[in-house]
Formats: structure tokens, sequence, C-alpha cells
């Protein structure tokens, strides 16, 4: 209830969850971010857009340090996760990250791929954990795969023990990088209709996509990237509607032409 | 299920009827040859009077079978020993915190310098070397198959070490990375994501390491116990003959196939259980 109340309240308003300010970050010479800002209130669904090569994955990355930040800050409930020196371990908890090819554990069934994190991480006990991870992979549809193991599946059912493997760890945030692209046509709405699900119980998602059909349904706004800066930040009618941007109007002119939206 | 065979079946149990008969001719072939020709050789009664001599083999084979006892010791002894620091020393190599620089350092050198002696060279100098150093009167420092124990231990790390490292390099990155982001620490990740995986990938080499460790355990006797080897070499001596040293070997093949067997069905029911898929 209060999470509709909470949603109706102007930007400023509602309660920060993650704050970037001015987030650089260059492999050798190369600035691959450019000093990125971006507020994302709790349970707003961000979506990032852009070529191929622009940063989504690296700004992502950035933000649950696997990737170490050049300069700039990360504010996760206003304290800065990406300053040098800082424990990175139990920051990462609190985010949970979703990546193109899914990265499951081959060596573990289903189950138990999703109570590792729990029992590792948060010490949970083993049974209770795996039950956890049972209740979740039910709530996802996938109760009765739970004994397989990840190369017994399809790719959508991968990606949604992916999905559930990070939500066990109960995170603040869940990155989302293109977890759709490397999946058949026909297996990208099961996964989708879980990102769903998740906005509907009110996660705060950052969304690196080439789904632009989906980015304009499911995101609160759309961030245009080019060379690893946000050129453009707007509601999803601003933005596939009218994007003020020259470069943004020729990406999307791009997208459309090749057919893909 | 039971009724009419599909096309697919019939072929292929017209091809499985087909191989079995090629192969079981070209068997017959290729040993009623030897068993013809190998006995035609001029040095035939020579070398069966040598080698193949029922008499000394029926005497000689419970004394190296007891032997080999010993060998079968120092191999159980010295395996666990030899995974625990080719463990340590891969994971040294690998550490990157710049605190333990002089731990990299070490298993750097450590594997450079005993991967590059020959084992043989290694039992002479630390057999011989060793106990020579005095360092204690008690009777185990100058024990020969304590240092036999540690040379094979040091020897057989420095190569393992290096398999194991190769293992942990193959897992791709991206598992350290959904490792990491669930909030793993390095070492959880390490322990739980990353070896289990590079363990998986080396059984082949590790068994190839593991066979030929169990034929080099002979090298120890060079520095005194007598075990399979040295008791064929005093078996030889004593009745001037040969076929000690082909038993001998027949008792190291019933151990060594049977690992190499055994492994691979090992492996072969790990890929069935994680659902790889393998092309015939
Ligand atoms: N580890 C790395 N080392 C060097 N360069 C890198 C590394 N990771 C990314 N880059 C470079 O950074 C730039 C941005 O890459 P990134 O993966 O963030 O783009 P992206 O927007 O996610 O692209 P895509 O849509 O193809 O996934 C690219 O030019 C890429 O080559
Ligand atoms: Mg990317």
């Amino acid at each position: 209830m209060s999470e509709m109340t909470d949603r109706a309240l102007p930007n400023s308003e509602r309660r920060l969850k993650l704050q970037l300010r001015g987030v650089m970050k260059a492999f050798g010479t190369t600035a691959v971010l450019d000093g990125i800002d971006l507020d994302v209130a709790e349970g707003d669904v961000i979506t990032l857009i852009g070529a191929s090569g622009s940063g989504k994955s690296t700004l992502l990355r950035c933000i649950n340090l696997l990737e170490p930040v050049d300069d700039g800050q990360v504010l996760l409930d206003g304290v800065d996760i990406a300053e040098p020196g800082l424990d990175p371990d139990p920051v990462r908890r609190r985010i949970g990250m979703v990546f193109q090819s899914f990265n499951l554990f081959p060596h573990m069934s289903v189950t138990d791929n999703v109570a590792i994190g729990p029992r590792k991480v948060l010490g949970v006990p083993k049974a209770t954990a795996r039950a956890n991870g049972l209740e979740m992979l039910t709530r996802l549809g996938l109760a009765d795969r739970a004994d397989a193991y990840p190369d017994q599946l399809s790719g959508g059912q991968q990606q949604r023990v992916a999905i559930a493997r990070s939500l066990t760890m109960n995170p603040d945030v869940m990155l989302l990088d293109e977890i759709t692209s490397a999946l058949d046509p026909e297996l990208v709405g099961e996964v989708l209709d879980v990102v769903r699900g998740l906005k509907r119980d009110g996660m705060t998602m950052l969304i690196a996509t080439h789904e632009m059909a989906f980015a304009r349904e499911i995101s609160d706004r759309v961030c245009f990237l080019h060379r690893g800066r946000i050129l453009e930040e707007g509601t999803p009618t601003e933005i596939f509607g009218a994007p003020r941007e020259p470069r943004t109007q020729e990406f999307l002119q791009r997208v459309i032409d090749a057919g893909r939206f | 299920m039971t009724s009419q065979p599909t096309r697919r079946e019939l072929y292929e149990r017209a091809r499985r009827r087909r191989s079995a008969v090629i192969a079981t001719v070209s068997t017959i072939v290729v040993v009623g040859a030897l068993v013809i020709l190998v006995p035609m050789t001029p040095g035939w009664d020579r070398v069966r009077q040598a080698f193949f001599d029922g008499d000394v083999f029926v005497e000689s084979f419970p004394r190296l079978l007891r032997a080999f006892w010993l060998d079968v010791k120092i191999l159980v002894w010295s395996t666990p020993l030899i995974v625990v620091v080719s463990l340590v020393l891969a994971l040294a190599r690998n550490t990157r915190s710049p605190a333990l620089f002089p731990v990299r350092a070490f298993a750097i050198v450590y594997i450079d310098v005993l991967r590059g002696i020959p084992v043989i060279l290694l039992v002479f100098l630390i057999g011989f070397g060793v106990p020579a150093l005095r360092l204690s009167d008690s009777r185990a420092w100058a024990n020969p198959l304590i240092w036999g124990t540690v040379t094979l231990v040091l020897s057989y790390s420095a190569y393992t070490a290096e398999i194991i490292r190769a293992g942990i390099d193959s897992v791709h990155e991206s598992q350290r990375a959904a490792a990491r982001s669930l909030g793993m620490t390095n070492r959880q990740t390490m322990a739980t994501v990353i070896l289990p995986q590079a363990f998986r990938r080396i059984g082949p080499p590790m068994m190839n390491t593991f066979v030929s460790l169990q034929k080099d355990v002979a090298l120890v006797s060079l520095i005194g116990p007598v075990e399979i080897l040295r008791q064929a070499g005093i078996d030889k001596a004593k009745y001037a003959n040969f076929t000690p040293y082909v038993a001998a070997s027949l008792i190291f093949l019933a151990l060594t196939i049977p690992c190499t067997r055994l492994a691979d069905y090992a492996m072969a029911r790990q890929r069935q259980r994680t659902g790889a898929t393998t092309i015939a």
C-alpha cells in the first residue's frame, strides 16, 4: 500500500536508493564511463539503452563493484560504496545481478544454485536455504526442475534460475544486464514476465536492454547512453515518443530500421 | 517400445554386428601372427628362457607381491600429501595481493625448480643428501622410506600444482563474477565455485600423473628400501634370470590399468550426471 503512495510522489520526495555522482571508469586510456549522474528512487525501474559499447554493462558492473570505479560516487542508501578501500563483499550481497549468459554454477543442482548464496554469505542453515530456494523456484514456475542441473534446462529456464538465485539474497536493488539477449525469441517472454512480476513487487531495478518494446513498457525512466555519458533521460513516452537529442533519434531510427522495435 | 524396431535400430544393430566381426577377425590375425612369427625369430629361445621362465615366475611372484606392498604404502602416503601441497602451491601462485608477493615468488621458484629436475636425480639428492646432514640422531631421520616419500611429494606436487592452476584458469571469469555478485568472498568463491569445477576438468591429466606416480614409486628403491623393483633385482641375481622383472611389470599393470579404467568410468558418470552432452 505504502508503495503505491510512494510511487505517486514526485521523484524528489521518494527515498533515494541509489545515486550516481560523476562516475568515471576507464580501461587503459579509453574512458568508458565519462561522468555518469543518475538518481534511482526506491521501486524505480530504470532502463539503460544505447549502442553496443556505449557502457551499459560497465555501468552495471561498477555499481555492483565488480569493476572498481575510478572517480565519482555511488551512493547506496546515502553511503558511498565506491570509496576506494571499502570492503565490497557486504555491499554486493545487497545488490543482485543477472547476466546475459546466465552464469549458473554448472556443478550444482538448480536448488543448490539458488541456495548457495544465503548459505555461504548469510550463514543460513542448509535445510532452510534449500527450502527458501525451492519456494523461490516455485514462485518462478521452476519447482519441477529443482533437482536438474543447469545444462539440462532451456535458456529461459536457466535465466529464471539465475534471477531466483539473486532474489534469494533479498537484494535492495537488482541489476539486469541484457538478460534476454542470449535467448531464442520464443523464450524471451517467460523471462520478461518474471521481470514484470518483480516490478509489481516493488523491486528497484536497473536494466540494460536492447528490447525497446520492453523498455517502453516497463520503465519509469529510460536513459540513453552514448560514449559513457547519459545523453538523454526521460519517461518512456519522452524518449521513445519525442527524443530531443539527435543521437537518441539516430539510435532509435537505427533500431527501427533493423526491425527490432 | 517392444514392437517393431525402428529403421535406426535395425541399422545400428547391423552396424554393431559388422563391427564385432571385423574386430574379432583382425584380433585373431594379429595375435596369430605374433604367436607364429615371434617364436620364429632367431633369438626367441634364449629370450624365452631369460624372461619367461615359469618356475622362476612362480617362485619369485609372492615375494614381489609382498615387496609391492611397500610401493602401495608409499603411494598411499604421498598421494594426499601431493594433492594438498600442490593445491597450496597453485593457490599461492595465483594470489594477486601484493602482501603475498613473497608467497607467490616462492611458489613460482619451487614449481620451476622441482619440475625441472628429473625425479631420479631428486631421489639421490634428497635421499642421500638430507640424512647426511645429520641434523638428528634419531633413526627416523635416516629412514630412506621417509626421504623417498618426501622426494616424490616435492617433485609431483610441482607438476600437479601446474595442472590445478590450469584447471583454475580454465573456469570462465563470469563464474567468478556470478559468485562475487552474490556477495561471496574471494575465498568462498574459490572453494565453492572455482575449485569444484577446476577439479572436474583436470581429471584426465591428474589421472595421468597419478599413474606415472605409481610407477615412479619404484625409484625409491635407489636409496635403499626393498620395494618391488629392488626385490626383482635381488631375485634376478639369485636365479640369473630376468623373469622377476616381467613379473614385476605385470604387478604394476594390475594396479595402473584398473586405476585408469576406473577414472574413465568416474568421469563419464560425472558428465552424465551434470547433463553435459558429448558428441560421439
Ligand atoms: N575489461 C575490459 N577491458 C577493456 N575494455 C573493456 C572492458 N570491458 C569493457 N570494455 C570496453 O568498454 C566499452 C563499453 O563496454 P560495455 O560492455 O560496457 O558496453 P555495452 O554498452 O554493455 O555494450 P553491449 O550492448 O555490446 O553489451 C567497450 O568499448 C568495451 O570494449
Ligand atoms: Mg553489455
